[in-house]
């Protein structure tokens, strides 16, 4: 089991991305706080994963709201006494605005997008300190190291700030042993890039974009997310792992 | 066994990362052949794999000879059918600096670092399109991604060359569903970096521009190549993976 003996957070856990992280995290024998805003889908995946022998939790999470991130660290550490690995995973996309820099859209996808990480970041770090050990996992995007006429500016600038982020982490607490990551998915099969693609039109587009034909899963996500909390990633830090099918090698 | 029933070619696989790849990839359950032009170490690697249980065959391989190239394909070929992964890790460098390097050892380090991987990627791609499946990782370098003072700049030209031929590779075989990564490790713990090493004043200059502050394990970057030959990464292709302590991303 590789991430046996460890706790994880992850947020947006209740759907996507974040929930297949989850499972695959439970199966490799980690212990999982799921943050989510969704509390019926977020109680949901737990349920499911406790019902597999798994130890989890769910937490309500607005990962814009400290106070929301002071009860969920407070009663993660209340009872599983720390926190290993923080993932990043919650994220908007952007792509209901139908006004092309609209100010109001930048905000909303900034808070949750690039704030929300340094939130968390900002509160496990101490923890970790402690504990001489950590691995935090940014969701970063393939948008956040290319453009693309069908994203909305603010996600690319959000997604680009949780890149650089990470590396700003990575390089200030590397000596404390702690490793921070980014990863860069393409276009992966969720609610979130149906609406983008849908909106947009653009799924052709898209695919003809990926070398390997394909839109991606969640799990392909996941287990880059598994093999960065995991001791296997041990010298990796302020790294971009990107499972995009080749999109942005092309 | 994240590996089970898969054939790899490990080229260099007689000591350092190549063993380190070698040993790992055959407790995950793969049939390993190691292809050097050190016969004893190689031997004695592959005789301790075996000693374990794994499965392990030495044949001869200077990379830069297409005959042996020829011969270590249709050994797998005749053997077990097919090609799964190929790890391209064969590399050397040495002393030098652009005003005292001779027109023969930068040739030299080009037919090995890159006319080597060149002709893995030739003789091995064919068996992998027509299974329409594989994945091949190259052995770059954090130096092909950043330059420093004290490295050969044939050893530098080398692994700028193999991180885009790895992307060229990953573009065009795609569709075939056989994917290319390139590996970027930092300063490891191996025979080639030895002689470096064994100056401490080297060492210590070395290790300051480290984040992590250590040198890295042959092992770290062995978990790594594991992650991208397994179909855990199956989304994962033409990326670079830095195993390098954070020496890029400061």
């Amino acid at each position: 089991m590789r991430l046996a003996g460890k706790v994880a957070i992850v947020t947006g856990g209740a759907s996507g991305i974040g929930a297949a992280i989850a499972e695959v995290f439970c199966s490799e024998g980690a212990t999982v706080i799921v943050g989510d805003i969704n509390d019926e889908l977020g109680c949901s995946v737990v349920d499911s994963l406790t019902a597999n022998g798994a130890d989890a939790m769910y937490a309500h999470l607005d990962v814009r709201r400290e106070g929301d991130w002071r009860r969920l660290i407070g009663s993660a550490l209340k009872r599983f006494k720390k926190v290993d690995v923080l993932v990043n995973n919650a994220g908007i996309s952007g792509a209901d605005s139908k006004i092309e820099f609209d100010l109001g859209t930048w905000d909303a996808v900034m808070d949750v997008n690039i704030v929300g990480c340094l939130l968390g970041i900002r509160m496990v770090i101490p923890h970790m300190i402690d504990l001489s050990c950590g691995s935090i996992i940014n969701m970063s995007s393939q948008m956040g190291l290319v453009g693309s006429t069908y994203t909305d500016p603010s996600y690319n600038a959000s997604k680009g700030a949780v890149r650089a982020l990470s590396k700003g982490i990575a390089v200030q607490y590397a000596k404390e042993n702690i490793r921070c990551n980014s990863i860069h998915p393409g276009p992966i099969d969720t609610d979130m890039a149906f609406d983008i693609f849908v909106n947009s039109n653009s799924m052709s587009d898209a695919l003809s974009k990926i070398p390997l034909q394909r839109i991606g899963t969640t799990r392909d996500v996941a287990y880059g997310a598994l093999f960065l909390a995991s001791d296997e990633s041990s010298y990796i830090t302020g790294s971009e792992l990107v499972i995009d099918g080749g999109w942005t090698a092309y | 066994m994240r590996l089970k029933g898969k054939v790899a070619v490990i080229s260099g696989g007689a000591r350092g990362m190549g063993a380190a790849e070698a040993k790992l990839f055959a407790a995950e359950g793969c049939n390993v052949i190691i292809g050097d032009i050190l016969k004893e170490e190689s031997l004695t690697t592959a005789s301790e794999i075996e000693r374990n249980g794994g499965k392990c065959t030495f044949l001869e391989l200077d990379v830069r000879k297409e005959k042996d190239w020829g011969n270590v394909v249709s050994y797998a070929i005749r053997e077990y059918g097919k090609i799964d992964i190929l790890v391209n890790n064969a590399g050397l460098t040495s002393d030098g600096h652009i005003e005292n390097l001779s027109l023969d050892e930068w040739n030299h380090i080009m037919d090995v670092n890159v006319t080597g991987v060149f002709l893995g990627c030739k003789y091995v791609l064919p068996s992998m399109t027509s299974a329409k499946t594989g994945s091949i990782i190259n052995i770059s370098s954090q130096l092909g991604f950043v330059g420093s003072n004290g490295s050969n700049p044939a050893y530098q030209a080398s692994k700028g060359a193999v991180r885009i031929l790895t992307k060229n590779v990953a573009v065009r075989y795609a569709s075939s569903n056989v994917r290319c990564n390139s590996v970027h490790p930092g300063p490891v713990d191996t025979p080639m970096t030895e002689t470096a090493r064994s100056d401490n004043e080297f060492l210590t200059s070395l290790i300051d521009k480290i984040p992590m502050g250590r040198i890295g394990r042959p092992e770290e970057v062995a978990w790594a190549v594991l992650y991208l030959a397994s179909d855990e990464s199956s989304y994962v292709t033409g990326i670079e993976l830095l195993v390098d302590g954070g020496w890029v991303a400061q």
